[in-house]
């Protein structure tokens, strides 16, 4: 058999009738996860069809997007804020019960953001193929599944069947080696990325992160990395399992016990592509070259060193460049660091894991949030916001004058009423500085833990190396 | 779904490459319930001013707009989030089809499972449309080409099955269905 990728042993583990130049493949679908806004109309369509939902057992549902994150609206003593929010998550209850899935709603103790959760629980495994509607599935990659984001039709699809019509995708290596310096991470590295390959170098590709530096990231950060493949355009994005992998699934609820986890290992160990297999695609990157990271316009690929200057859109025919400048309210060459900002956010799927609170909790020990700026700390999942006051994170959080707060997607994209104002500046840990994304007409700069706790201290675009 | 074998329209152009979802919908609608009635909050953030009234500026404001059934765009139309409410509110603003260099892999799929036709063309042709505002465009399904008022007539690259299931107004999950026997059999093969 000829030399195959990651990619290929999930794909080819997967077709039920592979395609062919008239029909795509028939893909099944290991784990459905699922949440309020993309379902109501997948659930519509089952209900006038009169079907089931197939298997239920691979469904892993969730609220995560519409939820608010104050405890007083979350556990009920007083209303949800966002009427159109609340139906939504009742909806999502209803269909729950009627389609007899298992929900981890508002009040469980396990909930938390679907792709945070789903790796917690080690619902996520090697070798699986995942999908959601969702297009920050791809976070999944870092376990080596095949995993993307759907459409509603598409959820309602493998609802009825398990499974999914797909045209098989082309493969991207992305080849990394190199010590990362300190106080650059994961978040700066595929930012680093997607400024390289830009925000449509990667469509129509699957990703696979290989080389050094990849095999040297925790889970925490290889989630962060494969996170943010779709804002490269690709749906996906792999990282071959290893013992890093395995040792943070051994013991997870939902991840194999006793004998089924030697046999589950010994199947995974083989996932890893062969040596010689080859790419449609590939780029090198030096990770040691590589500084913090901070976008500057309107889409991630708009991306500087913290301590760089907005290059000049000269001689591009192109008017996004103008038009993200006027947006941000910057001019070509502007130096980013030591601008003033109005709201800090520290969480989402991207950015919302215990290694992430734990790099913002170094930063702001014993020091204080700017006078006049907001910083907003949500973490992923109900069990790591456990595990933060456990540790005394929390604490920190609150002495440094900051907003904590129970789990959900929040303020990355303000469905909740986590919103930031008209023209403020928000530093971000989230993965998207679309105009609007965190409310209408707010300024989003993306960036790494460290570098939004070290600018929430200073009130102003900060770079975090002079603060750890 | 209608059977969809022609589009034939005048344009309406908005030149930006990296049109993203949440300008194309933005995230504060997603909380509806339905597919219906987004075509009111299409391109909302481009399209409103903050007290809501109409921005002047903005192409589908114009009166050339109305009744247009084609939008081309800039490259890398469709880029960000998987939510099919965008080519939900296109469809329900009017739109049938969308045409750039290139459209984002998670909204072309939705778009053409909702019968939005996502157009991908060469740069040439692609900046000719973009130039053009206003001009009729004749898409035609069956043969996979797009003619332009010149009389210019290029190809256009459409997946075999999702056109096979527009042209026949064929539901994708009818077929999906038909492969039941085939998915049984897989599961009987899996270790678990």
């Amino acid at each position: 058999m000829a030399a195959r990728t990651l990619f290929d042993k999930v794909w080819s583990a997967h077709e039920v009738v592979p395609e062919t130049t008239d029909t795509p493949a028939v893909l099944y679908i290991d784990l459905h996860l699922i949440h309020e806004v993309t379902t109501p109309q997948a659930f519509s369509v089952l209900r006038s069809l009169s079907l089931p939902v197939r298997r239920p057992g691979r469904t892993l549902a969730t609220m995560d997007h519409s939820t608010p994150t104050s405890s007083d609206q979350v556990f009920g003593r007083i209303p949800i804020k966002v009427d159109a929010a609340a139906r939504q998550v009742r909806q999502l209850e209803k269909n729950a019960a009627d389609f007899g899935l298992e929900l981890f709603d508002m009040r469980d103790s396990r909930r938390g953001i679907v792709h945070v959760i789903s790796p917690e629980l080690g619902a996520t495994q090697p070798g699986m193929t995942i999908v959601c509607g969702d297009s920050h599935t791809s976070t999944h990659g870092a376990f080596g599944a095949l995993a993307f984001g759907i459409g509603s039709t598409e959820v309602g699809h493998v609802f009825a069947t398990q499974c999914l019509l797909q045209r098989k995708p082309k493969t991207f290596a992305i080849n990394v080696e190199g010590d990362l310096r300190p106080g650059v991470g994961a978040k700066d590295l595929i930012l680093h990325i997607i400024g390289k390959i830009g925000v449509s170098g990667g469509t129509g590709y699957v990703l696979e992160y290989r080389g050094s530096t990849i095999r040297g990231l925790t889970m925490d950060e290889r989630m962060t990395v494969c996170n943010m493949s779709i804002e490269a355009g690709a749906r996906g994005g792999m990282i071959a399992p290893d013992e890093t992998t395995f040792a943070y699934l051994k013991g997870r609820p939902r991840a194999p016990a006793g004998g089924d986890w030697d046999a589950a290992v010994a199947r995974w160990r083989a996932l890893a592509g062969d040596p010689e297999a080859i790419f449609d695609a590939s780029v090198d990157i030096d990770a040691s070259a590589i500084e913090p990271m901070i976008t500057y316009g309107t889409n991630p690929g708009m991306v500087i060193p913290v301590t760089g200057s907005i290059p000049g859109g000269a001689g591009s025919t192109d008017p996004v460049h103008e038009k993200a400048l006027a947006y941000m309210g910057f001019t070509d060459g502007d130096a980013l660091l030591g601008k003033p900002i109005d709201v800090v956010f520290i969480g989402s799927c991207t950015n919302g894991r215990l290694e992430d609170l734990q790099a913002a909790a170094r930063v702001l020990k014993g020091r204080k949030v700017a006078p006049g700026v907001k910083l907003l700390i949500v973490p992923g999942s109900q069990q790591i916001k456990r595990e933060a006051e456990a540790l005394g994170l929390a604490q920190i959080f609150k002495d440094a004058g900051a907003d904590w707060r129970e789990s959900g997607c929040s303020m990355c994209l303000g469905m909740n009423g986590d919103t930031v104002g008209p023209g403020q500046y928000a530093v971000s840990t989230s993965n998207r500085n679309f105009e609007g994304r965190q409310g209408v007409g707010a300024r989003t700069l993306l960036v790494s833990p460290l570098t939004a706790a070290a600018s929430a201290v200073k009130g102003r675009i900060t770079d975090p190396r002079e603060l750890v | 779904m209608e059977p969809l074998q022609r589009v034939r329209s005048r344009t309406v152009v908005i030149t930006s490459s990296n049109i993203d979802t949440d300008q194309i919908i933005p995230a504060r609608f997603l909380t509806t319930t339905t597919k219906e009635g987004l075509g009111r909050q299409a391109f909302a953030d481009w399209r409103y001013l903050a007290d809501g009234s109409p921005n002047p500026d903005f192409v589908l404001n114009r009166p050339a707009a109305a009744g247009c059934r084609i939008l081309v765009a800039g490259r890398n139309f469709g880029c960000g989030s998987s939510r099919e409410h965008a080519p939900w509110a296109l469809l329900d603003y009017g739109f049938r089809a969308v045409i750039s260099t290139e459209i984002a892999d998670i909204f072309k799929s939705n778009a053409l499972k909702n019968g939005l036709l996502p157009i991908t063309v060469d740069a040439a042709t692609a900046d000719w449309l973009l130039t053009h505002e206003g001009t009729e465009v004749d898409i035609d399904l069956a043969t996979a080409r797009l003619t332009l008022s010149t009389g210019a007539s290029v190809g256009f690259p459409i997946e075999a099955f999702a056109r096979h299931c527009l042209l026949n107004g064929v539901d994708e999950l009818g077929y999906l269905r038909s492969k039941l026997p085939d998915i049984e059999r897989y599961e009987a093969t899996r270790p678990w």
